[in-house]
């Protein structure tokens, strides 16, 4: 049948079983959303691009499938960037599709023009110019196959406006032909046999998991590999959820604020199990001091994230759920009892803590929040603090919970990130971690939140600073605080919530605190609680930059 | 070290520029780059010479393995290929040297292209040796202008490699 470019689009999306499309309408959109009107996908307008781009994130992230979003030519779609940036770094399928000026004028500095496949060709997995209409169903099944499989990533898709009306015939190919992509799924077996064997033997043996066994659903072989050998693990800040916080063999998150634990851990290793994570300067401190007695093997998808930085001996190229399960019926348990004890050790000296008085600290709130939830809630931070204490103090038990912008580091993400975590998951609660800095980044999108009913509740804990960079600056820049001073009262979160029509609270103290997070639950709106936290309050342990990672400071705690 | 890399991609729009791009975002180097249509013309072969580190070879190799518009990636090891270069130079001339000008071009086995009154300008395809080699004779002559194409190398024997990426098959 022949129809339009923008009808063919939409088909291609139904094709994919796309629910759900964030974005925001323009110039050179205009046929598409006109398809849009009566398509059977929900769309939600989000009140800024940069919104739809992670709100088509934070639904990928806590759903597995592929986000999408949609923007306009020039300012829509650079509007989208930050977003896209941000999937790339942590590997989130993601398809983004930009409006471009007619054909014709491509290369005119037409009004509203951006070389955006030029803009985003190094922060996304692959990206097209629709330049024939004949192209452009092709070009959409490649994107979302592209996007879904291997390392996942960001897809974008430009379509200028004239291919957008043009007519063809709508035929979508069953399958894609790409020569040049071809990802490995199946682990060499001679490499598989050497872990097997290098786990049955090893004394020390940790397992390091990442977003990589997340992404591949692997967080049942983790469980098997980890329980059954009794290997303690520990995780990444995009790994959390994939082996439960709340087992004796859970070390919590690794490297600068990871736990005292997991570093003395990992550097006492004789041998590392890295399933999915790609040894990132956050994880390893001091390269040349890292695990220096380890022998690693390297579970990954990506063969280019393999001995990219720290060496590695095994490399096992595949899915890490494909690859667990070979290797767990092959693995001899290994007697790592004194190897627990030492362990355990560590944990008795150095366990998580912060001070237990009557003042309201932030790491208290976050504890609550799992408290009130006993973990079954998807978690969205902002970046900062907020987000470190919320990987170190809410124990997730499962995957896709945490929903936080790990390589990039993106203030601004964790709200619109988490209305699209709760389009994908309308039945979990849905909290956003935030600092009063990050969440005015997108706070717009109360208004998306509100007018959508996607009840998110946002947890400010508000220092009245940008907290992370005033630590640096009181540990390393002789507390020279320069403009990291945010005001207390500008804005007034509690009005501003209610101007959009969301419901705003205000907590001071400590005792009030639980009883704040149980009421959000009930209220069946967007809630934002603006928690009056510790200025002072620093993320402890910590380790400075380019130190070894077990040569943490604790701030006088441990 | 020096390396040269074969890469076979998709003869498309925005190819060059995503190859271009990866070196310099992940602070690779590029000697040169030479590129042009293969046997297939949905194909196109790159040759890239780079300078680095065996770990960041690796490096390069694997990241170019990751663009979906890269077929095949060679790094060619000493003994197993051919290379070539072309370079155009014009020197200036008068009356007194230009004979010896001519001989210096003919010694390398170049030829004469364009000779006014004021300039000569040749061509000498070779591998570096013999291009730097007459750079060299030419310079005391006054060199105007040089260009190069950059290298261009052919696996030989088993490192042959066909458009669709495959070894060329031995009779």
């Amino acid at each position: 049948m022949k129809m339009n470019g923008a009808k063919i689009l939409i088909e291609c999306l139904k094709k994919e079983n796309v629910e759900v499309i964030f974005g925001y309408p323009g110039g050179q959109v205009l046929p598409i959303f006109d398809q849009l009107y009566d398509a059977p996908i929900r769309f939600i307008l989000t009140r800024h691009e940069q919104g739809a781009a992670h709100a088509a994130d934070g639904y990928a992230r806590a759903t597995g499938k592929v986000g999408v979003c949609l923007a306009t030519s020039g300012p829509g779609a650079t509007n989208l960037v930050t977003g896209i940036a941000t999937a790339y770094m942590d590997s989130i399928p993601m398809v983004a599709i930009t409006g471009q000026v007619k054909s014709f004028l491509i290369g005119n500095d037409a009004f509203q023009e951006a070389d955006i496949t030029g803009i985003t060709r190094p922060i996304t997995k692959h990206n097209y110019l629709v330049e024939d209409i004949n192209d452009l169903a092709r070009v959409i099944k490649e994107a979302f196959h592209v996007a879904s499989t291997g390392r996942p990533g960001p897809v974008l898709v430009d379509i200028p406006s004239d291919i957008q009306m043009q007519e063809t015939e709508f035929v979508y190919p069953d399958k894609v032909q790409m020569r040049g992509y071809n990802p490995t799924y199946n682990g060499h077996p001679g490499q598989i046999k050497r872990a097997a064997k290098a786990i049955s033997g090893s004394k020390r043996p940790i397992l390091y998991v990442g977003g990589g066994a997340i992404a591949c659903d692997a967080a049942d072989e983790v469980y098997s590999l980890a329980t059954k050998n009794d290997i303690p693990v520990t995780m990444t800040l995009l790994g959390l959820g994939a082996f439960p916080m709340t087992h004796k063999l859970a070390l919590g998150m690794l490297g600068m604020h990871g736990t005292a634990y997991a570093n003395h851990a990992i550097m006492d290793s004789d041998l590392i199990i890295a399933v999915g994570a790609r040894f990132d300067d956050r994880v390893t401190g001091k390269l040349e001091a890292f695990a220096p007695h380890a022998t690693v093997i390297h579970i990954d998808i990506d063969p280019a994230s393999v001995s990219k930085t720290v060496d590695v001996d095994i490399p096992i190229v595949g899915d890490a759920a494909i690859v667990l399960k070979q290797l767990n019926k092959m693995v001899k348990k290994p007697d790592t009892k004194d190897w627990l004890k030492t362990i355990d050790g560590w944990k008795k000296t150095y366990p998580m803590k912060y001070k237990d008085d009557n003042k309201l600290r932030p790491q208290y709130v976050v504890e609550q929040i799992y408290e009130a939830t006993k973990g079954n809630a998807i978690i969205c931070t902002e970046v900062g603090q907020n987000q470190m204490w919320a990987a170190q103090y809410f124990k997730f038990i499962k995957p896709r919970t945490i929903v936080s912008s790990g390589g990039l580091g993106t203030m601004g993400y964790g709200f619109p990130a988490a209305i699209g975590a709760k389009l994908g998951k309308p039945k979990m609660p849905v909290f956003d971690v935030a600092g009063d800095g990050s969440i005015q980044m997108n706070i717009q999108e109360l208004a998306t939140a509100v007018i959508e009913k996607t009840p998110v509740k946002i947890i400010i804990l508000n220092n009245s600073c940008l907290g992370m960079v005033r630590q640096w600056q009181e540990l390393f820049y002789k507390k020279r605080y320069s403009y990291t001073k945010l005001c207390a009262d500008t804005p007034d979160f509690v009005k501003l919530a209610e101007s959009y029509g969301a419901v705003g609270m205000r907590i001071t103290k400590k005792k009030d605190v639980r009883k704040a997070i149980d009421k959000a639950l009930k209220i069946n709106n967007t809630v934002v609680i603006d928690f009056r936290v510790e200025q002072e309050e620093n993320v402890f342990p910590m380790v400075p930059a380019g130190e070894a990672i077990n040569k943490m400071i604790s701030g006088g705690l441990a | 070290m020096k390396h040269t890399i074969s890469v076979l991609v998709e003869n498309k729009f925005g190819v060059l520029a995503r190859i271009a791009g990866l070196f310099s975002a992940r602070g690779f180097n590029i000697d040169s780059l030479a590129v042009g249509e293969t046997e297939d013309p949905t194909v196109s072969r790159m040759t890239i010479i780079s300078k680095g580190d065996d770990k960041t070879l690796e490096q390069i190799k694997k990241q170019l393995n990751k663009l979906i518009d890269v077929i095949k990636v060679v790094d060619f090891k000493e003994g197993e290929f051919v290379d070539r270069e072309l370079m155009l130079i014009k020197v200036a001339v008068n009356a007194k040297n230009q004979k010896d000008i001519l001989e210096a071009v003919e010694s390398v086995g170049g030829r004469v292209v364009s000779a006014l009154p004021s300039s000569v300008s040749a061509e000498v395809a070779g591998d570096s040796n013999k291009i730097n080699g007459l750079i060299e004779l030419l310079k005391p002559f006054g060199i105007i202008e040089v260009v190069r194409t950059g290298r261009i190398a052919l696996g030989t024997g088993q490192m042959g490699m066909k458009a669709d990426g495959k070894p060329e098959v031995n009779e």
